[in-house]
């Protein structure tokens, strides 16, 4: 069941991989967020360098997010201009990621830097939608109709230049929003090895004002895209992406992204959302305790070379 | 073992020279790392060749060290900052050994002194790191004590104090564990002949770890051609989430 990876330089059970594949793919195509929440912390987890799992994870999430995007193409569920100007934001902030990640690299930061974001991140969006789904589930028990969210963008993005229209979404919206929030996801993706979907999906539906039947596809289009970027920059910069490791996750995220997309179809929408609420905090309290239990290793080496 | 016949054989054939003299073999020259590695195990094995053919009385000292290609390193150290463990103080060594494994016939300490065991760098306490700091002796064996801490816990850095067997006190095998993480590159395998805490006759055998096959073709192709690795990459990616995609859409249309 061992096998060795070429690039992590260290052998690991491939039947645990492909499952854990499956697990974060089956996340991935149930709540359309491309799973590299789970994945990077999780191959840490068996002792695979960090470097490695963040540019591995990238790949896979290339992977899970194309074999999503595609249903919600079809479906068209995917809002193409929207989805391009968050390309463009994401592309510059996958550069801009891939500088800030060598300087916190060479300052020996990365880890817990990565570490606190994620958990601010996941703590925060999870909070969020926790309190929002737990609303929605309450009112829909006591036979209320569900609360009508008013489906426009937050205060203050109505200033922004260059409004034009997005007739998928039913908005008319500044393309400087969707750069922005594009550029701040590709940031993430580079540094965290993310597609940057549980951060994506909450602020299109709320803070732009998107209806919830594009923005699942939508943030996969996207995805797709800018970790693919990410790929490529962490192949050519530091020749961390495993192509050996990718693979194996791949062969099981993409039969798992299919099945949680058919799991999805048949919950209600604010289930779902709670249980991704769930998720999230149940991640975000255990980076908690792994930045403030003391480690088992209080020192770590690094290669001086490069 | 037909090995270990034929050196006895040859121990005692070969006129003796006037100091003592070690004859050794690896059961490998090479380690090959290919995707089945999990980890590997060498031994080494030899005679001592005694002048005249007079074995002493007093059973003999051997130590074995096998050690990899050495690289600078920074090594850092977590500390708790307003409850979050971050790091605070590195330190930076420049000769560290990736691997670096010595068996002997009695701890290292009770073989040789403190000097000689520097010279030769028998046991992982007297390895020669090479600091580069300005701090006090005790902050430098602090941060050595987490190197090697944490090289051994990864089964990098072995220490085996009764690692060596003699038989006859003259033949002498001891078997190295390597783990799956073993870095790549040039090693050498050092046998000492040891009494009275000197070291009486050294002998050398050069090893080599590298990937083999499907691994090293990677590895050199994600080296030497980033961009069309990443391609490669990404390529993958797609194509396997399109044939997913498509396949499941088939089936529900």
């Amino acid at each position: 069941m061992e096998i060795y990876l070429p690039i992590a330089e260290m052998s690991v059970n491939w039947a645990l991989i492909v499952a854990l594949g499956l697990l974060v793919g089956f996340m991935s195509g149930m709540f359309g967020v491309g799973g590299g929440f789970l994945t990077t912390p999780l191959l840490v987890f068996t002792g695979i360098p960090a470097a490695v799992a963040v540019a591995s994870s990238a790949t896979q999430i290339t992977g899970s997010s194309v074999s999503g995007a595609v249903g919600h193409y079809r479906r068209h569920a995917v809002d193409v201009k929207m989805g391009g100007f968050l390309v463009a934001g994401g592309l510059v902030g996958a550069v801009l990621g891939s500088l800030l990640f060598r300087w916190l690299q060479k300052q020996g930061q990365v880890d817990v830097t990565i570490g606190i974001i994620y958990v601010l991140f996941l703590a925060s969006v999870g909070g969020l939608m926790l309190r929002e789904s737990v609303a929605a589930i309450r009112a829909a028990a006591r036979g209320e109709p569900p609360a009508r969210r008013a489906r426009r963008p937050v205060r203050g993005l109505d200033r922004l230049p260059w409004r034009m229209p997005f007739p998928r979404s039913g908005l008319v919206l500044s393309p400087v929003a969707p750069f922005l929030l594009g550029l701040f996801v590709g940031v993430l993706t580079l540094i965290m090895g993310i597609g940057g979907g549980f951060v994506m999906v909450p602020a299109m539906i709320y803070l732009l004002g998107m209806p919830a039947s594009v923005v699942v596809g939508t943030s996969l289009f996207q995805i797709v895209f800018v970790s693919a970027a990410a790929t490529l920059l962490h192949a050519t910069q530091s020749q961390t992406v495993d192509i050996l490791l990718a693979a194996l996750l791949l062969v099981g995220g993409v039969v798992g992204a299919q099945l949680g997309a058919r799991t999805a179809a048949r919950l209600p929408a604010e289930r779902l959302r709670l249980f991704l609420a769930l998720l999230l905090l149940g991640v975000a309290v255990r980076l908690l305790l792994t930045l403030t239990v003391t480690p088992a290793e209080l020192f770590s080496i690094q290669s001086a070379a490069g | 073992m037909r090995g270990l016949a034929l050196l006895l054989f040859l121990c005692l054939a070969i006129p003796a020279p006037a100091a003592p003299r070690l004859v050794t073999e690896l059961s490998q020259s090479r380690i090959d790392i290919s995707y089945r590695f999990a980890g590997a195990e060498l031994l080494v094995f030899g005679a001592i060749q005694y002048p005249g053919g007079r074995t002493p009385r007093e059973a003999p000292g051997i130590a074995i060290v096998v050690r990899g290609p050495t690289e600078a390193v920074i090594v850092r150290e977590k500390a708790r900052v307003a409850g979050i463990w971050v790091n605070r103080e590195s330190m930076r060594f420049e000769t560290v050994p990736g691997f670096y494994a010595v068996a002997t016939t009695a701890p290292p300490r009770d073989l040789l002194d403190e000097r000689n065991a520097a010279i030769y760098e028998i046991g992982v306490r007297h390895l020669q790191l090479s600091p580069v700091t300005s701090a006090g002796p005790d902050k430098v064996r602090h941060f050595e004590d987490g190197l090697v801490g944490v090289r051994a816990r990864r089964g990098l850095f072995v220490e085996q104090p009764y690692g060596v067997r003699i038989t006859d006190d003259v033949l002498f095998r001891a078997r190295i564990p390597f783990p799956s993480a073993v870095p790549v590159g040039p090693y050498q395998a050092e046998i000492y002949l040891i009494r009275d805490e000197q070291v009486l006759a050294r002998a050398t055998a050069p090893l080599i770890v590298d990937k083999s096959g499907f691994e090293r073709g990677m590895w050199l192709f994600a080296h030497q051609h980033g961009l069309l690795y990443g391609l490669l990459a990404v390529g993958l990616a797609v194509g396997s989430g399109l044939a997913a995609g498509n396949l499941m859409s088939r089936r529900e249309g």
